[in-house]
């Protein structure tokens, strides 16, 4: 194992107040995969960002070829053959795909002129390699995220890349446009490039990958080759304990109908009728666009109605905005954090509060700060969410923490119905079972509590009851005890069955 | 103690470069730092000042306000018209704030229920208002007059309390008011919010089309005050009052560390930014430099500033 193109050793990183790395040891073999594993906030990104050149390491030192090497930027890593491909695609969606490619390194004549032609032919070789079989002349923008991972691919091979680091690359993918995925990575090995791979997938890393680095915390923790360790062991090392029961689920007494959905129609969903009881999780899944965030944002008042009622604890509302939901006891927690779940340039105080100030505020709107302060503090604890503080802004907290802070937000607002958009969306396992265990106490408050989830197992291991949607209707609703992953799949992809 | 004033230097840089600043000027010339010249500084920077408040509530939002020059310029016609027809000073006043505010308010409008971008719909609005100005001055200033109402109004721009130029304490009332309601109201921590992510904002359940209206309405209201000061103290209004003022504005928001991004910076910053123009104005004056020169080099004082302001931030 001595023929590592990369070596980083000791590497740490300091921010203002925070060590976000300890001496962290990574060793990228040629022609392999190394996966990098661990929790949201474990230093992976902190630690690619240091390989690539967009932070400089504090300490420790980084041999590339045997030889040592400072990278200070961007460009100086490419140089060396190292790309990154990110988990947000860093495309120009209304340039096309061969501009993209070689955004930047455009070939020109001596007038400065663009050669499109040498462009775009030098794009279809690339591409031709890697099965895009799109024109070069295609605008990115029409393409699938599939599609798009791939051009990122294509320019990283572009560059020559030697390294290739891929941040979450299946995240968005369907199936199919993986397993292509997992073709062309195959073929990269075979070439003699190595790849960093980072997933929270744990299936994809035994399909693909040869060794694995996890870290936990900013410190290194074990590299094993993959066939030393499963899935249990990983999940060990990445959590540092034992995790008992993933999804613990939890049997409460149903009360009362609290929210009544009677024919809801409009651009996004069509003739939607259900209900929910107090004490009950419903999970709500589907495929990506099958309307299910939609309907949330429309029962939230962030889309328009054109038809249908809305009942809460037998009364019907009208709800325009998010402020009059609030009011009326639904309370939403995003899918998209950074969107439109929390305020990354707030601190930690005021984005709990945020949507709930009119309580925390006397004569002339004037806060109450300690009043703000103590329920800050009451959430932090509540939620055991991680910081240096109340005043720490929350663009600095690890995903699972922003989610806690998000659902502190809602919480605040005393939510009789509570939607859960993918809850547990970029977290780690650790945090997704502290996340678990505070919807579970939701629900033993007596809330309604609507999870919208992508994974099944997620669905099947926490609802009471799961609604199924396509294509912007419900496709069928099953009680627990006859779930399971195939009725559910059925029902997403729009396939009729008999009704229960 | 001493940790606590290191890291207020650091966050507000700007303090830093104004007090360098009036070192080095009043080391230039004796003159500059005297009892009279630092009023006379203050009450210049009083215009400036209040416009820029305004325009921090609007900055912070992620927007801009144009047309704050041209609502100067129409309420100070205004009110010195109606002073001028024997109205009571009082009465006047509060109606050039009304159409100050009025005016904001429909800029507010236009952005959040419009869905204009702001640079545009003031835009509009400001070479509306500087049009109608035109129309209803006819192109002549309007002296207030000499009546006793006059008098009395003349006395918010030019009269004394304490031995201290009225215009200062009206600068150092509206500082007041806008860092207070800023750092400790609802209405601030949504002014922030709104700037730093809209969408969050509105998911939280705020109506943000209402803080828009609002932030506009104030700076609107602050043009109108800075209108009013003005004409009090040349007691008349000219039709061509307060162009090229929300430059200044601007200025004096961004070079105390606001970012036009919106969402971070604050009241304190713009205090600063507004002094150090007022005291840039006022050195190269007392140094007889032409005017000329004086637009060159308060040019290159902003965007050196900006500069090393951003070096720093990265």
């Amino acid at each position: 194992m001595s023929d590592s193109i990369i070596k980083m050793k000791g590497v740490t990183k300091e921010f203002p107040g925070v060590k976000a790395l300890k001496s962290v040891d990574l060793n990228i073999y040629k022609g392999k995969i190394m996966a990098l594993l661990g929790e949201n906030g474990a230093g992976k990104s902190t630690l690619m960002k240091i390989l690539t050149g967009v932070y400089e390491k504090t300490t420790g030192e980084i041999i590339l070829n045997g030889k040592p090497v400072q990278i200070k930027n961007t460009r100086e890593a490419q140089n060396m053959g190292i790309a990154i491909i990110h988990q947000e695609l860093n495309l120009i969606s209304n340039l096309s795909i061969g501009e993209n490619i070689f955004l930047g390194r455009e070939p020109v004549n001596s007038f400065g002129k663009i050669e499109w032609s040498k462009l775009y032919k030098a794009a279809k070789l690339i591409m031709d390699r890697l099965g895009i079989t799109e024109k070069p002349e295609t605008l990115v923008g029409e393409l699938s995220i599939g599609k798009q991972q791939m051009v990122e691919i294509a320019k990283a091979l572009s560059l020559n890349a030697q390294v290739i680091v891929m941040d979450e690359p299946t995240g968005a993918l369907t199936d199919k446009e993986t397993d292509s995925l997992f073709r062309v990575i195959r073929e990269l090995k075979a070439e003699g490039r190595s790849i960093v791979y980072i997933s929270h997938r744990l299936k994809e890393i035994f399909q693909i990958c040869d060794d694995v680095t996890i870290l936990r915390d900013g410190q290194f923790i074990a590299e094993y080759p993959i066939n030393d360790v499963n899935e249990d062991k990983i999940i060990e090392l990445m959590v540092g304990r034992k995790l008992s029961e993933q999804y613990p689920r939890i049997n409460c007494q149903l009360g009362e109908n609290l929210l009544e959905v009677k024919n809801l129609t409009n651009a996004y969903v069509k003739d939607i009728s259900f209900s929910i009881r107090s004490g009950e999780i419903v999970g709500l899944a589907g495929l990506m666009g099958s309307g299910r965030t939609e309907l949330a944002r429309t029962i939230y008042g962030v889309y328009g109605k054109d038809k249908g009622e809305i009942i809460v604890q037998g009364k019907a509302v009208d709800i325009k905005s998010p402020g009059q939901a609030i009011r009326n006891g639904i309370s939403y927690v995003s899918e998209d954090r950074k969107g439109n779940g929390v305020v990354l340039g707030l601190n930690i105080k005021e984005n709990i509060s945020l949507s709930v100030l009119q309580k925390l505020s006397g004569i002339f709107g004037i806060i109450d700060k300690k009043k703000e302060e103590n329920a800050a503090l009451d959430s932090i604890q509540g939620m055991s969410i991680k910081t240096s503080g109340v005043k720490q802004l929350v663009k600095n907290l690890s995903g699972g923490n922003q989610q806690k802070v998000s659902l502190s937000k809602s919480l605040m607002t005393g939510p009789k119905i509570l939607i859960l958009d993918e809850p547990t969306r970029g977290v780690d396992v650790g945090a997704k079972k502290e996340i678990y265990d505070i919807i579970n106490q939701f629900k033993q408050a007596g809330m309604s509590i609507i999870m919208i989830s992508s994974e099944i197992p997620e669905i099947l291991g926490m609802s009471d009851r799961i609604m199924v949607m396509h294509e912007g209707r419900i496709s069928g609703c099953i009680e627990r005890e006859q779930a399971d992953q195939e009725r559910i799949m059925r029902l997403a992809v729009g396939q009729r069955e008999v009704t229960i | 103690m001493k940790k606590a004033l290191k890291e207020f230097l650091i966050k507000n840089k700007s303090f830093v470069v104004l007090v360098i600043f009036c070192i080095i000027v009043s080391i230039v010339n004796e003159r500059f730092f005297t009892v009279s010249n630092i009023l006379n500084i203050l009450r210049q920077t009083s215009i400036n000042s209040v416009i820029a408040v305004g325009m921090t509530f609007v900055i912070l939002t992620g927007g801009i306000d144009l047309s704050v020059g041209s609502i100067l310029a129409i309420s100070g016609a205004v009110v010195a018209a109606m002073v001028s027809q024997g109205n009571n000073a009082f009465i006047a006043v509060i109606a050039a704030l009304a159409i100050g505010a009025a005016l904001g308010a429909f800029n507010g409008l236009i952005i959040s229920k419009g869905k204009i971008q702001p640079f545009i719909a003031t835009l509009g609005v400001m070479t509306l208002v500087r049009g109608y100005t035109l129309v209803f001055t006819d192109g002549k200033p309007i002296s207030a007059g000499s009546s006793e109402a006059a008098s009395a109004f003349s006395n918010i721009g030019a009269g004394y309390f304490l031995g201290i130029p009225l215009p200062i304490y009206i600068m150092i009332i509206v500082f007041g008011l806008a860092y207070y309601i800023l750092k400790h109201t609802r209405t601030g921590r949504y002014v922030y919010s709104l700037g730093c992510n809209e969408e969050a904002t509105i998911y939280s359940g705020i109506n943000t089309d209402r803080i828009k209206i609002l932030v506009y309405t104030i700076s609107g209201l602050l043009a109108a005050l800075a209108g009013i000061i003005i004409t009090a103290r040349l007691s008349s209004a000219q039709p061509q009052a307060g162009t090229g003022y929300e430059l200044d504005a601007i200025a004096a928001v961004v070079l105390g560390g606001t970012s036009l991004a919106g969402g971070s910076g604050g009241i304190f910053g713009t205090v600063i930014g507004a002094l150090i123009i007022g005291v840039l104005n006022n050195s190269l004056n007392l140094m007889d430099v032409s005017s000329y020169y004086q637009l060159l080099l308060k040019g290159l004082v902003i965007l050196v500033a900006v500069l090393l302001d951003r070096k720093q931030k990265k």
